[in-house]
Order: C-alpha cells, then structure tokens, then sequence
C-alpha cells in the first residue's frame, strides 16, 4: 500500500456494538513497531472488548485492524497468532491440568513448525525442550516445572500466563491486566518480567495500576465510552485536561 | 539442568521398555495358561475391546470429547472388513486375511473424516448429542439397507478363506488359537501406536484443546482441526477393531453398529479410568469379564455391571487406573503396610456383603424368570432353595451383618487412608521441587 513503513498494528474507525449497545464507538489507533503502549480508562470503557477484537476473539461491526499492514478484522484468533500477535487475559487462561512445562512447549510447538504432527516425538525435539525451558526460567517457575498448572499460585499463573503468551515469538503482544489482584512486591516482579520478555517487541497492555502504566509505557492511550479521548507521551496524558476529568477524576487545573 | 532432566527420565523410559516386555510376554502365554476354548474367545474378546476403548479414549480423555456413538466406527469398520471377507472367500479379492483390519481401518478413518467434520465444530454437550445422533442415524440406515448391512442375519464370511499367512500350510486363522495370536498382536501394535500418540506434538495439543479449547487457539491452533484429526484416528483404530471383531466372529450384524456397543464402550473407558493412558486397557478387561463371562453364569450380569459402576464412579471416579496410581503412590512412600490391616477389614466384609446381595438377586431372579427349571439355584457352587424362607432369611442376615461389619470397616479404612492422603500432600509441599 503505501511506501511509508506500517504501523505493528493500526485501528482504523473500529466499532462494535452488543445488542443495542455500542461498546466500541469508532476507534483509531497506531501503535508503531516496538512501542510500549498502555491503554487505560475506568470500567466498563471496552478496553477488554477492543483486546477481543483485535486478537479475533470478536469480530468488529465496522472499521478495519491492520496488523503490520495486513488486515486482520476478520481473521480467526489461530490465524492472527500465526501472523504474530498474541495476547493474555485478564481473567488466567492457561491449560490447568497439564505441567507448567507442558503448558510452555504447547506454547511454543506451532511457531517451531511441528503443527499437528503426528509422527514426531515430542521428548525427542530438542529444540521445543530448550525453548520452552528457556521460557522456563525467565518466568522464574522453574521450580514449578512438573506441577500441574491449575495448582499453581495466582501470582505463579499470572506469570505462566505471560509465558504462554510470549511462548511462539510473536512480535506483538497484547497483556490485558497483567499485574490485576498482585500484592505491590508481585507487581514489581511482574513489571519487570514484563520488561524483560517483551524486549524488542511491541506491546499493547490493559493496565489499571499508574505506577506500572507510567513505569512502563512509552505512550498512553485513554478510552472512555468506547472512545479513544487522548493518545500520546505519559507526560501528555498526565497533562491532558480532558483526562483529567474523564478518567483521573480531578477537576481540570488541579493537581 | 537439561541433563539432569533427562538423567531423570532414563529409568522411566527402562521402566516402559520392561513394561511393554512384560505386556507382550502375558499377551503370548495368556492362551497356554487359559487353555480352554471359552477361555481363548474371552481374550479375543478382550483384546478387541482393548483397542476399542483406547480409541474411545483417544476422544473422551485425551481431546475431552464426550462420544455416545463410537460404534459407528467400529461397525462400519467391521461392516466394511466382512464384506472384504467374503470377496476373499469367493476368489473375487486377493488380499490377505491378516491384514483385512487394516481394510475397517480405512473405513473408520474415512467415516471419521466424514462425521468428525460435522460433529467437531462444537465441543461438550453439542458433539454428545450430534455423536449420539449420528449414531441413531447409522443404525437406522443399517436397518433400511439390507444389501449392504445384510438385514436381520447381517453379512457372514469364512476367516479361513484365501490363502495361508506366509504361505504356511496349516496358518488359516481357523483354529482359535491362531485367530488368538493374530488379534494378540495387532491389539499390541495398536496399544503402542495409540501411547506413541500420546506423546506427539497432536496428542499433547489435544490434552491442550481438551483443557482449554478456547487458549488453544491463541496459541495458533485450530480447536477443530484438532479434533476432526483426533477423531479420524480415533476412528482408524475403532475400525481397526471392528475389523477385528468381523474376522474373530465371521459375521457382522446391526448389532454392531447399535448404541449399546457404543454404550459399552464408554463404561469400559470409565471403568479403568479416562486419565490415564492405560486406564481403558484395565476397563476392556473388566468389561469383558462381566459381559462374556459373567453373562454365561447369571442373566443378572447387566445389574451387577451397572452396580459395579456406579459404585466405583461414587467412590473412585478416577477409575481402576486411578485407584492403582493412588495405591502405587501410598506404597512408594512406604505407608502401605499401614493399609495393609484396614484393606482386609474391609475387603473381607465387602466380599461378604457382595455374596448376600448377589445371593439375593439370583433368588429373585430365579423365582422371576426361571420358573421352568425349579426353584434350587446354584451361587458359587452352594444350592439354595429360592422357594424356601430359610435361603431368605439367611441372604437377608448376611446383608444386614456384612453389611454393618462393612460400613465399620470402610470408616477405619477412610480414616487411615485420609491420614495417609494428608501425610503425603505435607510433604510434597514441603518438597516442591522433588517430582511426586
């Protein structure tokens, strides 16, 4: 399309409406390569609903979502991971009865090419083994490896959930809530867990905690009403007048 | 800390190795030491039904499938294998006799590609029903095309037919040792096929599917795909009984492709447990028992199955296989000798309750359906006069006392096992890294 390098992923005029209701009131966004962006706003604002669209877990009314140029507005949720995004969820989804190490070489088996093989060992891939060890180990589980996920710790799941999420090498990811319900000691873990996996990567992470949003992000997005009121830099949003009163509940000009 | 994980799994892999020996070594002296002729039949019949509930399996505990009609598959698989039969016996079909499962194989393959397409699209209690529906469906269409399914007396064959195995004179899968061997030995490829499964990337991904259908797709993999191929293999090997079935018995009726087949099988996998792979092994051993063996004792065998069941749902929902695991892992810990005392309490008082109450039924049953043939009946060996008040009275007193002596038992034994139960998750939590 156009010569200009494409943004990792750009929302463009996005809606969605449940019943009668429309959660998603025209939303576009461009979130360039390698960015960390924070999308906060109050409950209900549909910032879950616009990580739903996105990853196909819904499909959009109208509008169109491009991931690095591609459209992806109608895809199914298997096709857009193949095409490098991946996203965890607010509410822990994992794979409960099997290890903590199955959990993570499931995670990684469809980017390393097995598919739905049936003619190969699983013990025997070596490289499956590494990868998912490796991801083993910077989650810091792994001396969890052989429990069965469900028995983990929330803060433990938490952190397999950012594990499975990363697990296929996608170059975008999507974190919905991740530091939701930790203790403050569990949140800075989980910060720079997240930190450190998603290097050189882009993200897109839900967050209500300001201390992670103005930690982590390198730009900020407010959603109120199924709208996009402010984008850009922490410092701008902290500023922004309208934020202020949408979202941070302060009268504008206070502080 | 790779090596040290595979300096674990060494033993266990030795550990398999002596397994498999050991399976194929029974699977070979099973016929010598059961030398009768009903004793050979039962352990076709068992290793039939083997690959039939792993297959099941493969659905139900591996992709959490729920089928209420896997005897499509093994029907139409047996359907398909005597018609190739009897083409053999005519002349009209060079193939070998030894390899005719391979021919209801395919053919459960392909129906499994055919309907695992409709029925996948949806798991939990929508495949149920869409299974049980197509299930419905066959056997009707068993009924309404007698060319095919051979109407009331179905399609017959002769395993003798064709040539020799090998060109040996003498090898024709007549006589029921060798059809034994041969039903042996593909129950043992089958077995080691289906585990190797278990332990590809496919397998793994449907115990992922199973689990949480939904994060599977958000890892890259179509839910449906993988259930569509889980149930064309599942379907392979459920032919690959059927087929079997076909060549054991010679004849394939509508029976086959009936609902009690299906029903049947999922009480076999349930029996032994769906959790682990060897479960349904353990459940097509016991299934058989009851309904090959047991039926040529008592017409009461349905209702001795049917208690069998629900009792070991209420009390060892995990199955047979999960009640050996359980005990296995008391006695690794070395507190099995504390059980050893509360086990005989209370399976003594069991065995007693379990001989008054199958006392009671067979009078019963006697005095309500065998009226033609006098009132004295035989249960383990011992007569009774069912037309007599003392046999009452004396089934009656061995109920109510066994079955106090029982319920005393069971509570000493719930106590010690519970404790033991407690013992065990202290340590593993004081020990989290030490593998079970």
């Amino acid at each position: 399309m156009s010569s200009t390098p494409a943004a990792a992923l750009q929302l463009v005029d996005v809606r969605k409406r449940f019943g009668r209701t429309e959660i998603i009131r025209g939303i576009s966004l461009a979130i360039g390569t390698g960015e960390r962006h924070a999308i906060i706003g109050p409950n209900g604002a549909g910032k879950s609903t616009l990580f739903n669209l996105v990853s196909g877990r819904f499909h959009a009314d109208s509008g169109e979502i491009l991931l690095n140029g591609a459209a992806i507005t109608r895809r199914k949720p298997f096709e857009i991971n193949r095409m490098g995004l991946a996203r965890s969820f607010q509410i822990t989804n994992i794979f409960p009865k099997l290890s903590v190490f199955e959990n993570l070489r499931c995670a990684v088996l469809w980017s390393l090419g097995y598919r739905y093989s049936f003619w190969h060992n699983l013990n025997r891939l070596a490289d499956a083994e590494q990868h998912a060890e490796a991801l083993l180990q910077r989650i810091g589980l792994r001396r969890r490896r052989n429990i069965q996920a469900g028995l983990l710790t929330y803060a433990e799941q938490r952190a397999l959930e950012i594990g499975v999420t990363i697990a296929g090498g996608a170059q975008l990811v999507l974190l919905d809530e991740p530091t939701a319900g930790m203790s403050r000691s569990e949140t800075a873990r989980a910060v720079a867990l997240i930190r450190e996996v998603t290097e050189g990567r882009t993200l897109v992470m839900i967050e209500h905690d300001m201390s992670v949003v103005f930690g982590l992000a390198d730009r900020i997005s407010v959603v109120v009403y199924g709208e996009v009121i402010a984008s850009g830099r922490p410092e701008q949003i902290r500023a922004d007048p309208r934020v202020k009163e949408a979202y941070l509940g302060q009268p504008a000009g206070g502080d | 800390m790779t090596a040290v994980g595979k300096l674990q799994f060494k033993p266990l892999n030795f550990g398999r190795w002596v397994l498999w020996g050991f399976t194929a070594i029974v699977f070979i002296a099973a016929p010598q030491v059961f030398g009768s002729g009903f004793a050979r039949a039962l352990l076709s019949q068992m290793g039939i039904m083997i690959i039939f509930a792993l297959s099941y399996n493969m659905l139900l505990g591996q992709t959490g499938l729920l089928s209420f009609g896997h005897a499509v598959y093994s029907g139409l698989g047996a359907y398909f294998a005597i018609h190739a039969l009897a083409l053999i016996g005519k002349g009209a079909l060079l193939f070998p006799v030894s390899l005719l499962p391979l021919v209801g194989g395919a053919a459960g393959l392909a129906f499994g590609v055919v309907f695992g397409w409709l029925t996948t699209k949806r798991a939990g209690t929508t495949f149920a029903m869409i299974s049980l529906g197509i299930g419905e469906m066959v056997f009707a269409a068993s009924l309404m095309f007698p060319g095919f399914f051979g109407g009331e007396a179905g399609i017959s064959g002769n395993r003798g037919a064709g040539p020799p195995f090998l060109g040996i004179a003498g090898l024709s899968f007549g006589p029921d040792i060798q059809i034994y061997y041969l039903i042996a030995t593909w129950t043992f490829i089958c077995m080691i096929a289906m585990f190797a499964l278990t332990h590809t990337p496919l397998g793994r991904i449907a115990n992922a599917v199973r689990d949480n259908p939904e994060r599977a797709e958000f890892i890259g993999y179509d839910a449906q795909r993988v259930r569509w191929i889980m149930m064309m293999l599942s379907g392979f090997f459920a032919g690959v009984s059927g087929g079997l079935s076909a060549i054991n018995l010679e004849s394939v009726g509508s029976g086959a492709v009936h609902a009690v087949v299906s029903g049947g099988v999922l009480l076999a996998a349930f029996i032994g447990g769906v959790l682990f792979f060897f479960g349904p092994i353990l459940g097509a051993i016991v299934f058989v028992f009851f309904a090959f063996a047991l039926s040529e004792y008592t017409p009461a065998w349905h209702l001795y199955l049917g208690v069998f069941f629900v009792l070991l749902v209420m009390f060892a929902p995990g199955g047979l296989s999960s009640l050996l695991l359980l005990n296995l892992r008391v006695a690794r810990f070395g507190k099995f000798r504390r059980l050893r005392d509360p086990y005989v309490g209370v399976l003594g008082a069991g065995a007693a309750l379990a001989a008054g109450v199958v006392l009671l039924i067979e009078m019963t049953y006697h005095l309500t359906l065998g009226i033609g043939t006098g009132s004295s009946v035989r249960v383990f060996g011992f007569p009774f006069d069912a037309a007599r008040g003392e046999s009452w009275v004396f089934a009656a007193s061995l109920v109510v006392a066994s079955g106090m002596a029982f319920e005393y038992m069971r509570r000493r034994f719930k106590r010690e096992w519970d404790a033991i139960a407690v013992e065990i998750e202290d340590w593993r939590r004081d020990n989290p890294e030490e593998d079970q």
